[in-house]
Order: structure tokens, then sequence, then C-alpha cells
């Protein structure tokens, strides 16, 4: 019942902020904040009592839902749906609470913004427990309304275009997914019964042409929400109309829905044609690490910097999962986890630099460090983070990705490197134009951060920094899983082969 | 030469029977009641027919025989599921007709003229608008179930004669109606006319006018087959017109636009299940052995009417029109559940039905509410900023889209979702995949409404949102209400479904 429970508390949470007074806004945003402290809590508990070497699913929960066509609403986690499950859980709260006043600039009351945030975190946990792929699906679509409303509503600048523009590209790649949703269930139905369930659908029997059919219908879906050049576009425009907090739900959390369901639903489902694809997979995977790197370089607006380094990123994230080997598939989870915090501190700190400086550009920054050090002490973290600094989280992650991938792909790892040097760039040059150098005129005056910001800020930089000094505790919860993964697809981990040279 | 009583099994008519004495009380009411009392009289005597009926056809839904009339009647499972359906369609579109400001109060004068100001000033509002749905309500009863060519044709006639007068019914823009009246039914006439040029082919075919005859024709395969082809077409012609299929759809925008809204509503919604259950019927019964020599025309029709809808429906600017390329448009997938010819397709084809139909009936209940000073206002620029002015409203409609867009938690994705996958199973890929890529358009325009509702500013010029009658609001309510359920729990429906429709040959 914990997965149940994790997924109501927020709509009660949400009810109840329903039931407030519109006009006092203090109450409903406590209310949130409280809320979501809460389901962080509850989820907390619960990963206490997770068996980390059992790599059967856990905590799994099934009733039947819509018996005449063999849907059930199960649930159920392994250590991959857990850490993503903890990282959207922690983030919500640091999002209410960073995001105090974000909601003012709105189309609508402060109440709309946090019901809309309390559903989107239900639907958050559901997205990533589901193991009927109907159940799945349907969240998966359904997520997109309160985004698309958070964007159109809350966000600035071209934000009722931007939304659409998310909103048509999510429901065109998840209209291709529904197409083989369709084909998966009417196979099922053909072998044994109608069923949605997705371990019962991973022994489907079918040829290799279906199987490759299928693929691309979920994998387009998921490329696009990972986004995985070229169907990226959506995503800059996204990132820079949205509220920082929402963009930190955006990018922090959907759209790891799109690496998880490569991993959970393209791997397990269509093995054959997930190893047909590879090749390709893993090209696009690099192009998308240089050219968001290089995009991240050419970006003048800060949010728009942060989105492009994003699909950067998601391309290390891809190339891992393709990768196939033990290290790439824990170090793809690793950085999916880490990649939400170091997100969640960039688009934070610089949310709060863009909102006192009334500007997004970057070029309208400068000399930060010497009026703010806090925040630009915070921004400067966050960028490490980013660029995957030792000693910080990212590190561990991006390096276990491209040892993973070096063992079998040793080019595209080689390539991928550069994407790191790249990063240097895009990082550094920010930092020092907007945080170095003489003060900008016009931002003397600028306050440092707050208590209410620092708080919220704190927890996030805790996790980049301990977890890159001693990331075990959550690797200990991926390698199991991910093991189980390649070892489930008949992969096994190249032996290193060593030259004796001379002998 | 001995002369035997036909049997009629009443009890199983009982439904029918009802409603057409229910319209020829209202004839009589709207002749000697006093104008006073016309309207809630007219109104009552309508509802309670309808409930009334609607008890009857659940009351025989057990019944052991199922062939009424001499065997020109089959109320078999699916039958009682479409008769029902209609029903409850009709009963919250009668909670909009209510509203008897859509209407002209004096149809039979000429528009402008001092005789129809005569009838305005005195207050003299007819109401015959009731008996003439009742009438048309109950031919639609009869189609579906209708089981002989005869039958058919007649039940055909019943239900189209009421609405082409429904049509030229309303109060503003006249010429309008009356245009769309007109349009209606010439081309209505034309395609009776194609319908019973097929029926004289399917006889020449079987030698039967009979549903059993002709199909035991069709099993046997002794016929001339040019005969067979030549009849299935034309009877096709005279169904995909009434579904308004392309290429048969160029009456649907104008007639939807012109009539008053809650017809339109009314006939976008019942029409429909009448129609695609007599086709459903026709297609799963008498010519599901001659699948070879329809079911890829009819995929290529499905193909391009949920295309064709979905593609112009974006360039709408009046909400009514845009509403009837999308109704275009679901004419296209429902055609998948023809194609799919399986007792998945049946259901499918039966759950969407009820589900679009009362979404529909809702979606145009909010389109009456929306008005300004002249009347209401279907221009969609003027529908700007709804979401401030009138947020339940727009929330409201805002559902009923998502629903016909087929987002998961609303019904229109389950009924998506059954009736692709009924297609499916009957190897109709193609008709699937286009499917899926036309509702992904059809999103578009659906969300440029939602858009235009909360994300652009509201412009000063009159546009208001009337506060719903009673009835109203209750209509509103009680669709989006159904159609969200469904959307959540439709578990209960889809098993009575599945109880209950087979078809009986």
């Amino acid at each position: 019942m914990w997965l149940t429970l994790l997924m109501v508390l927020p709509l009660v949470g949400s009810v109840v902020v329903a039931g407030l007074p519109k006009a006092n806004e203090k109450l409903v945003k406590q209310v949130a904040l409280a809320t979501t402290l809460i389901v962080m809590g509850v989820t907390i508990a619960m990963a206490v009592g997770f068996e980390r070497d059992n790599v059967e699913l856990q905590f799994v929960e099934k009733y039947a839902w819509i018996p005449s066509f063999g849907i059930n609403y199960a649930l159920g986690i392994d250590g991959l749906a857990l850490v993503l499950i903890l990282m959207s859980t922690i983030l919500a709260p640091v999002v209410v609470l960073a995001g105090w006043n974000e909601a003012h600039g709105g189309r609508w009351s402060v109440k709309t913004f946090y019901i809309l945030i309390l559903v989107l975190e239900t639907m958050m946990i559901g997205v990533f427990a589901a193991t009927d792929v109907f159940l799945f699906y349907v969240i998966f679509e359904a997520m997109l309304i309160p985004v698309y409303f958070l964007i159109g509503g809350y966000g600035t600048g071209e934000r009722s275009a931007t939304a659409v523009k998310f909103l048509i590209y999510s429901l065109f790649g998840g209209l291709l997914m529904l197409a083989s949703i369709i084909a998966l269930y009417v196979m099922s139905g053909a072998q044994g019964g109608h069923t949605f369930d997705l371990a019962a659908l991973s022994s489907l029997e079918m040829s290799s042409t279906t199987q490759n059919f299928l693929f691309l219908g979920f994998f387009i879906a998921f490329a696009i929400k990972a986004p995985l050049w070229p169907l990226h576009t959506w995503l800059p425009d996204a990132a820079q109309s949205a509220t920082p907090g929402t963009s930190v739900l955006l990018l922090g959390v959907l759209d790891k829905v799109g690496t998880f369901g490569m991993i959970r639903y393209c791997l397990s489902l269509f093995p054959e044609a997930s190893k047909t694809f590879t090749p390709l997979i893993l090209v696009l995977a690099v192009i998308s690490i240089i050219y968001g790197a290089f995009l991240a370089i050419g970006q003048r607006d800060l949010k728009r910097l942060i989105a492009f380094t994003s699909i950067s990123h998601f391309g290390f994230i891809t190339m891992g999962i393709f990768a196939m080997t033990s290290q790439s598939q824990s170090g793809a989870t690793l950085y999916m986890f880490n990649h939400g915090f170091s997100t969640a501190a960039l688009f934070l700190v610089g949310g709060w630099m863009i909102s006192r400086r009334g500007s997004s550009t970057i070029a309208d920054f400068g000399g930060l460090q010497r009026v703010t050090p806090v925040m630009a002490w915070m921004f400067f973290l966050a960028g490490m983070s980013s660029l995957a600094l030792p000693g910080l989280s990212s590190f561990v992650s991006e390096f276990l990705v491209l040892i993973g991938t070096f063992t079998r792909y040793p080019v595209h790892a080689i390539v991928a490197t550069f994407g790191i040097v790249l990063a240097a760039l895009y990082i550094l040059i920010p930092v020092q134009k907007a945080l170095h150098g003489p003060t900008t005129p016009g931002n003397e005056k600028l306050s440092d951060l707050n208590l209410r910001e620092r708080v919220a800020i704190a927890p996030v930089i805790a996790i980049i920094v301990v977890l890159g000094f001693y990331p075990s505790p959550l690797l200990k919860v991926i390698n199991p899983a991910a093991s189980h993964v390649i070892a489930q697809f008949g992969f096994s981990d190249p032996v290193p082969s060593l030259n004796s040279g001379g002998k | 030469m001995t002369f035997t009583s036909p049997v009629l099994n009443y009890t199983l008519l009982s439904p029918m029977i009802i409603l057409l004495a229910g319209a020829l009380i209202g004839v009589l009411v709207e002749a000697f009641v006093s104008k006073a009392l016309r309207p809630i009289v007219q109104l009552s005597v309508t509802i309670g027919t309808l409930v009334l009926s609607l008890a009857q056809v659940w009351r025989i839904r057990d019944e052991e025989s199922t062939t009424a009339a001499m065997g020109s009647v089959v109320i078999d499972g699916p039958a009682i599921l479409l008769q029902a359906s209609i029903l409850i369609i009709s009963i919250i579109s009668v909670f909009l007709i209510a509203d008897t400001d859509h209407f002209t109060a004096l149809a039979a004068a000429l528009p402008g003229s001092d005789e129809e100001l005569h009838a305005v000033r005195t207050g003299n509002q007819v109401t015959e608008i009731y008996p003439l749905t009742l009438f048309a309500i109950s031919g639609m009863m009869l189609f579906p179930v209708s089981s002989d060519l005869i039958t058919l044709f007649v039940a055909l006639e019943m239900l189209s004669l009421p609405l082409y007068l429904m049509a030229g019914l309303s109060r503003r823009r006249r010429l309008a109606s009356q245009e769309a009246a007109l349009k209606y039914f010439l081309l209505g006439a034309f395609s009776s006319a194609f319908f019973l040029f097929g029926m004289a082919y399917l006889y020449g075919y079987s030698g039967s006018v009979t549903f059993a005859g002709i199909r035991e024709s069709v099993v046997g395969g002794s016929g001339n087959d040019v005969l067979l082809l030549i009849g299935i077409a034309f009877v096709s012609i005279g169904l995909l017109f009434k579904v308004g299929a392309v290429p048969f759809h160029a009456w649907s925008p104008d007639v939807y636009q012109g009539a008053p809204t809650p017809v339109t509503g009314f006939m976008a919604a019942a029409t429909k299940v009448a129609a695609f259950g007599a086709m459903l019927r026709i297609y799963y019964t008498v010519f599901a052995n001659a699948e070879w020599s329809w079911s890829p025309l009819l995929s290529a029709i499905a193909i391009i009417t949920m295309l064709f809808g979905s593609l112009v429906a974006i360039a709408q600017r009046d909400v009514k029109r845009m509403l009837a390329y999308s109704s275009i448009a679901h004419a296209g997938f429902l055609l998948a559940g023809v194609i799919a010819l399986n007792k998945a397709g049946l259901e499918a084809s039966i759950f969407y039905l009820f589900a679009y139909g009362v979404a529909t009936v809702g979606a145009f209940a909010v389109v009456t509410l929306v008005r300004d000073s002249g009347g209401e206002v279907t221009d969609l620029n003027r529908w700007k900023g709804l979401g401030k002015r009138s947020p339940w409203v727009a929330a409201t409609f805002a559902g009923f889209l998502l629903a016909f867009a087929g987002i998961p938690l609303t019904s229109g994705f389950i009924g998506k979702f059954s009736i692709f996958s009924a297609a499916y199973e009957n190897g109709a890929k193609g008709v699937v995949i286009a499917g899926v890529l036309s509702s992904a358009v059809a999103a578009f325009f659906y969300i440029r409404v939602i858009v235009l509702m909360y994300f652009t500013d509201p412009i000063q010029d009159g546009t208001s949102v009337e506060i719903p009658s009673i009835l109203t609001r209750t209509a509103v309510i009680f669709s989006i209400a159904l159609t969200i359920l469904l959307g959540i729990y439709p578990a209960p429906l889809l098993t009575m479904i599945t109880n209950f429709s087979t078809f009986i040959r």
C-alpha cells in the first residue's frame, strides 16, 4: 500500500488546497509545502524498507481496473524506480519552497498553481511506479495537462505558444506509443489472453519487423520526452518560458520519464529491436552530447543555456543506457538522479538571479560575486556539478557512463569525452560573465539569498556534495537493478583484455 | 386463401410505441393547451415519454423472443444498448431544447415579416419542437433495430424528416437556419434516393428484402455479384451520408452552423448513434460474408474521413463549424469499429457512440451559454479569455474538448483505445495508424480552443456567459460527470456492454 499511499497524499493535499480561501496565499503555500514534505518523509520511510539485493519488483500492488481489457491498477518498484521516485519527492518540496513567489506573475491564482503542482506530484510518482503498460500510458499522457497549464499559465514571454508546442510534441510521441501499445495488446490477446502486464508482455513472441516498428513507437515517444537530438526543439523554448520551479520539474523529473521508459519499456519489451537500433541511437546520443554542448556555449539567455546543457546530459544518459554494460547502466541511472539535482540547483539559483535582475540575459549580470556572494557561490557550485567536477556527484555518474561505454564502444566514448571539455566552456563562460569581473551598472543593489532561499537550496547542494564523495548508498540500490537489466537481455560485460606486451 | 394475423409482439415494440404516443399527445397539446401552460406541459410530456420509454427498454432486456413485427424488427443485446443510448442522449438534449429562446416564435412565418414580429411581441411561442423531437427519436430507435430493408427505409425517413424541419427553427439568423434546413433536406433526399436504389439492387440480387434473406444469398454466394456490389455501394452511400463521412459530408458544417444549437447537439449525437447502429447491424450481419468486397473501400473512406475532418477543422473560426468537422473526424474513427467486424469492434463502437454522444451534447450545451445581446456567439475569436470570465464554463468545455481529443482519463480515450485495438485485431493497421495520426492533428485544434479560452486576454465586446437555467446546468453537469467517470472507471459499463452485445442474425 506504500505506493498508493504516496500517490494519494499529494492528491489529498491538492483537495485541501482547493478548499482554502483564495486570498490566503500564505496558508495555501504552507499546506502545499507541508504536503510535499510529508510525501518526502513517507518516501524515505519506504526506501528504508526496500531490500537492496532483491532484483524483483517490490511493494507490489495489483487490482483489476478495467477487466474487459485486462487492465490492472498495478504498481511495483525496483531500484531504478525507487531512485527516481526518491528524486522526485525530494525535489517537490525544494521547488515549492524555492519558488515561494513564482506563482504571482501567473494568469490564475496562487492556489491553482499549487493544486497543479500537487496533482503533478501524484502523477510523477505513478508514472515511475506503474507496472501495467496501460496505466503507465494513461499517467504519461495525463501528466502533460498540469505541465501545460503550469507553463502556459505561470510562465513568462511567449508562454502560451511554448506550452502548445510542448503539448503537441509530447502528444504526438504519445500517440505513436499508443499505436504500439494497441499492437502489443492485440498480440497478447492472440497469445493467451489480453493483458497489459509488463512481465507478460515481455514474453510475447513477435517477428523482428513487428518488434522494430513497435520499438520505434515507444522509442520516439521517449526520445521526445528525454529530448534526444533531433527531437529536442521544444525543450529550450519550454524551459525559457516556464517558471524556474516548473523547469526543475520538467527537466529534472518529467524528462527522466523518457530515459526511464527506454530502460523499463524499450529494453524489456523489445530486446532484439533494441540491439538492432543501438548503433543508430548511440550516434544520436553522441550528437546530442556535442550539439547540446555547442549550442549551450552560444546561448545568451541563462535559461536556454541550462536547457541545452540538459540536452547534452541526456545524451550521456541515453548513451549509458544503450551501451549495455552494467557500469554504463548504473552510471546512467545515477546520472538521472544527479542530473535532477544539479539542474535543480542551476535553475533555482539562476531563477533567483533572473528575478532579482529582471532579465535573463547573461550579459546583464556581472560581478555578482562581490554583490551577492552566497548566491554567486551557489551558482558556481551548481555549475561545477553540471560540468562534472570530481568530488561532486555528477562526476561519478559521468565517469561510470564513459568507462562503461568505452569497454564496448570506445569510439563513441572518446567522442563523448569532448562533451566534458565543452561542458567546462559552457559553464565557465557564464560563470565568468555573470559572477566575476566588474559589477555591471544596475547590479549594485541586488540582494543576496534570504533565509528561505538558503534553506531551499541547502539540501540540493548537500546531496550534490555528499554523493560526490560517497555515492555508494545509492549505487547499492542501483547496481543490482542495473545488472539485472543487463543480464535479463542476454548481455554480458565485455571482458577487459590486457595486451601482454612483449611476451 | 386463409389469413393469418401477424404476430407483432407488442412488448418488444413498446418503447417505440410509447414514443409515438407521446409525440401524438404532444401534437394535441400544441393544439389545445393554452399558450401560457404549453411550454411546461410539452416539456413534461416529452421528458415523461422518454423516461417511460427508457424504463421499458430496460424491462425488455431479458425477453425470450427477440424478433417482433414478423421479423422486421430485432431486439437483441446491441439493440437494447443502442436504444438506451439514444434515449439517454435525447433526454439530455431535451433539457437544452427546453430553453425556448433558441427557437423561432412562429416557424411558419417569413423571416422578418409582420406576422413574425406580431408573434414575438405577443409572446406567442409555438412549441412544436417537442413532438418533432419525439418523432425523430422514434425513428432513431427503429433505425438500428430494423431487420428488413423496407422497415429500415421507413425508419430512415422517420428520423430524417423531423430533423430537416428542426434545423430550420432557429430564432436568430433565420435565413441561415432555413438555408441549412433546405440544404439538409435536398441532400438528404438525394441520399435517400441512393439508398432506395441500393435496396432495389439488393432485392434483385437476393430476391428478399429481409436481412436474413439477403444474408443467406451472400453466404450462399450463388447470386449475381455485380448486383450485390452495386447494392452494397448505394446502401452504404445512404448510410455514410447520415453519419457525415467524407465524401458525403458536405452538408454537415452548414447544417451544424445554421441549426439552433440544441438541435445541432441532438442531431450530432443521437443521429450518429442511430445511423452507426444501423450500419453496424447491416455490415456485421448482412454483409459480413462479403467483407472482401466492402472492407478495403470502407477502410479508405475511414482514413480519408479522419484525416480530412481533422485537417479542415484546423482552419475553422467558428466553434460550431469546428465541432462539425470534429464530428466528421469522429465518424472516421467510428468507421474503424465497423471495419473491425468482430465482437470487440461492436462493443467498442457502442461504447464510443455513447461516450461521444454524451460529450457532444454537453459541448453544444456550453456553446448555447456564450452569448451577447444578439444571441449566441460562435466566433471563436470572441471566446478569448473565457477562462477568466467564467472559469467553470471554460473548464467544462475544456473537459469535453480533451475527451474529443482522446486524452487519458476521459471517456474519449477509452473509446479510442478500444475501437482502434478492435480494428487492429482485424488487421486494419493502416486505419489504426491514420487514426492515431489524425488524433494528433485533431488534438491541435482542440487545444487551440483551450489556449483561446485560457491563455489570451478577454476582449471587451459584450460577449458574456449566460447564467445557465437549471435544466441546461443539469445537462452540462451530467455530461461532464459521465465523460470523466467513463474515463476513470469505465469497467461497469464495459462489462455490461460485453454481456449484451451479440447480434442476432
